[in-house]
């Protein structure tokens, strides 16, 4: 019988947010970690793997911070759940590792009293001991463990310091024959709440000895960047540098990415015979791709960012300032993260919606992303505005075009603001979830932890987004490429297709705001991508390499259309979910087509009510 | 158990009971001193019901005989404050804050 064939003993992770968890958890197991779902939730599970100094095997699970055993997030009633062994899927730890900020006991002891009354055996690693002891904080180890009933590991996990101490422990403790007792926990009431504080409380008085100098780097850094004013100031002009970098680093490896792919795929074309199969790996399979890899860059530097700020510990003090002013709207003070990067593309909006804990808060960041103006919708822009609106100067360094551009922006955002607002009367009925919020000490991120997020953050976008994605690109193609034009065909060949058939029989439903058919049919490749539309136009209106060409396809589009209907597709593109990505992405995050269908309805119809309104208007002071 | 601590009497509306207690709601950066009651009585639409404010208010430490200093407020409606408890920093709405009845120190 061989060691390895024994599965290997669990062990859990628990702790308080901002507790170095996720760094021991990466000291710990180094790069033998694997990231998955839990089944039916959207919650990440992480789990590593180690062999101890003894030889034993440990699977180790990072649960989600809590405060409480109590969950009041969906990450929060996964740890309860793993903990207590009542998740679907999972057995219960063998061993509780509670994870505690040295130098910030007091809640994480009330945490450790329930996990306790779990009564599974447990191993307290006292992690940041190295910033306990800079600040002279005493604790008596050996009397806070007897009171405790557990041992206790010190640890500086983004050092690796204790690591291997805490594995002798967890080794220790099995070796024991420590088996778990009966689970005596239930939710506390608030009276019960109470007196584990007190408890806590004697502890901290027996056991601990307060810091001779404590931290006063975080209350100085506070007093900049926490005030009302100097504060919104300093996170302003941090967004415009996030922006910045969005744009300008990102854009030379998305062109590159967009080359590469483009290359490659027309590498492939000349392997592969004329026809169907070639047109579908070049047009479909790696246009796709690179429709979707494309927004890699953006995403990473996104995160890179909001990995640092969070890391930091700026992430909370930014909720902060903005809670007011998102709060008006119904949302919480850190949907200002997602909402702004949705700026760039609702799809690493979306993904960092995540740093909302609150289920509803959440959703309804999710759900209003994409009515951010995102870079696609540029090229759709530029095009419309520099065929229909003139290029005039309407006062003191104020252009006509600059000003539309600068409307459809304020559009988006304030349209994002009402459908908040909506969503929580409608859906959540006027209920205001609480608002607290931990502001942690500042802290140094470490190099690792921070490249070790960034790559997880991409294996995920490619590997899972893509997933849903690849397979709607194709689909797209699908519609534009099927049936193929008879011979002696001479309309463009997209005119024969499903999406012309689609396009031409959907008309009737468009004409009421002012779309013509032509129109309708270059939404349906539309739909891969904004941008794509500009393109789709081109081939409809027969305008070769339209995206290089938009002088000559707007001067096209001014013959065909009247002003109404331009700035009718305008309003349309405002509000219009047309992004197949962002749609996969939304069903990925909420795990639900429910809501992704919400959102799908939502955007059409506010694009359908907006485009009719604005047509109308513009018919009847006689721009028709 | 909190309800030895002298509950305030006063009407959800006041700022004051007779006690001198206030609402930490009201309070202004600077200002500093000891909880005294944690009793979530609100009447505005929150997604929570009053038990379950109170016991997030105290699994955040807000807890009778923790000592408390307002640090920040935002700009607008000054609105939320940042509090140090203890050894740690929370951020809330005043809306949350109300729930917590607080004795000031005298002013320094």
């Amino acid at each position: 019988m061989s060691e390895a064939a024994l599965p290997p003993t669990r062990i859990a992770l628990v702790g308080n947010p901002n507790t170095g968890k996720t760094a021991l958890f990466n000291a710990l197991t180094g790069g033998r970690q694997k990231v998955a779902n839990y089944a039916g939730v959207t919650v990440e599970r992480k789990e590593g793997f180690l062999t101890t100094p003894g030889g034993r095997r440990l699977s180790v699970l990072d649960l989600p911070g809590t405060y409480s055993l109590r969950a009041r997030s969906p990450d929060e009633v996964v740890t309860r759940d793993v903990v207590l062994g009542r998740l679907d899927g999972e057995t219960a730890p063998d061993v509780v590792v509670a994870v505690a900020d040295a130098t910030n006991l007091r809640l994480v002891l009330r945490l450790i009293l329930e996990l306790k009354a779990v009564g599974r055996p447990m191993v307290l690693a006292l992690n940041m001991y190295d910033i306990a002891q800079r600040q002279g904080l005493r604790i008596d180890l050996e009397g806070l463990g007897r009171e405790l009933g557990c041992p206790i590991v010190t640890t500086v996990a983004t050092r690796k310091r204790g690591i291997t101490e805490l594995a002798e422990q967890v080794d220790a403790l099995v070796e024991s024959g420590a088996l778990a007792t009966d689970n005596a926990w239930h939710e506390p009431s608030a009276a019960e709440i109470r007196s584990a504080h007190r408890e806590a409380q004697r502890l901290l008085k027996a056991y601990v000895r307060p810091p001779e100098r404590p931290d006063t780097l975080t209350g100085r850094i506070d007093a900049v960047l926490l005030h009302p004013v100097a504060g919104l100031v300093i996170l302003l002009a941090l967004l415009f540098l996030m922006f910045q970098a969005v744009f300008t680093w990102a854009g030379p490896p998305a062109d590159a990415i967009e080359g590469g792919v483009a290359w490659l795929g027309g590498l492939a074309g000349e392997w592969l015979p004329d026809g169907l199969i070639r047109s579908l790996v070049v047009d479909g399979l790696f246009a796709g791709v690179g429709s979707v890899l494309v927004f890699l860059p953006q995403i990473l530097v996104l995160f890179l960012f909001i990995i640092l700020l969070e890391d930091l510990g700026y992430m909370a003090r930014a909720a902060f300032l903005m809670d007011r002013i998102m709060g008006g709207a119904g949302l919480h003070g850190r949907a200002f993260i997602p909402l702004l990067s949705s700026f760039a593309c609702a799809i690493p909006g979306v993904m960092s919606a995540r740093v909302i804990d609150q289920k509803r808060d959440r959703m309804t960041t999710i759900l209003v992303a994409p009515l951010m103006t995102c870079s696609a919708r540029i090229p759709v822009y530029t095009l419309i505005i520099g065929a229909f609106i003139p290029d005039r100067t309407v006062g003191p360094g104020l252009n006509l075009q600059g000003l539309v551009m600068f409307g459809l922006y304020a559009a988006g955002i304030v349209s994002a603001l009402a459908v908040s607002f909506v969503i929580r009367k409608v859906f959540w009925r006027g209920a205001v979830e609480p608002f607290l919020m931990e502001l942690p000490t500042y802290k140094l991120p470490s190099l690792e932890s921070v490249l070790r997020n960034l790559w997880l953050r991409a294996e995920i976008f490619i590997s899972r987004a893509g997933r849903i994605i690849l397979p709607l690109m194709v689909l797209v193609w699908v519609l534009s490429t099927f049936p193929g034009p008879p011979p002696g065909a001479t309309d463009p060949a997209i005119d024969y297709s499903f999406a012309g058939i689609i396009g031409q029989a959907l008309q009737p439903l468009f004409a009421p705001i002012g779309f013509n058919w032509q129109m309708v049919v270059a939404l349906i490749p539309g739909f891969a991508a904004r941008e794509v539309a500009v393109a789709a136009l081109g081939t409809v209106y027969a305008v070769g390499d339209a995206e290089a060409n938009v002088g000559a396809l707007g001067a096209r589009l001014a013959e065909h259309w009247s002003l109404a209907t331009g700035l009718s597709f305008l309003a349309w593109y405002v509000f219009a979910p047309q992004c197949a990505a962002t749609l996969g992405v939304v069903k990925r995050e909420t795990n639900s087509w429910g809501w992704t269908a919400v959102m799908f309805v939502y955007m059409v119809a506010l694009a359908y009510l907006a485009s009719f309104v604005v047509y109308h208007t513009a018919v009847a002071l006689g721009a028709g | 158990m909190h309800e030895t601590v002298g509950a305030p009497v006063a009407p959800a509306e006041e700022g004051a009971s007779a006690e001198g207690l206030v609402r930490l709601s009201q309070a202004r950066p600077g200002d500093r001193g000891v909880i005294a009651d944690v009793r979530a009585d609100h009447a505005t639409a929150h997604a929570v019901d009053v038990h379950e404010l109170e016991r997030r208010l105290l699994e955040f430490g807000f807890v009778e005989g923790a000592a408390f200093e307002v640090l920040h407020q935002g700009l607008f409606g000054a609105d939320p404050i940042a509090v140090k408890l203890d050894d740690m920093r929370v951020a809330l709405r005043r809306r949350d804050a109300a729930d917590v009845w607080v004795r000031l120190e005298a002013a320094r």
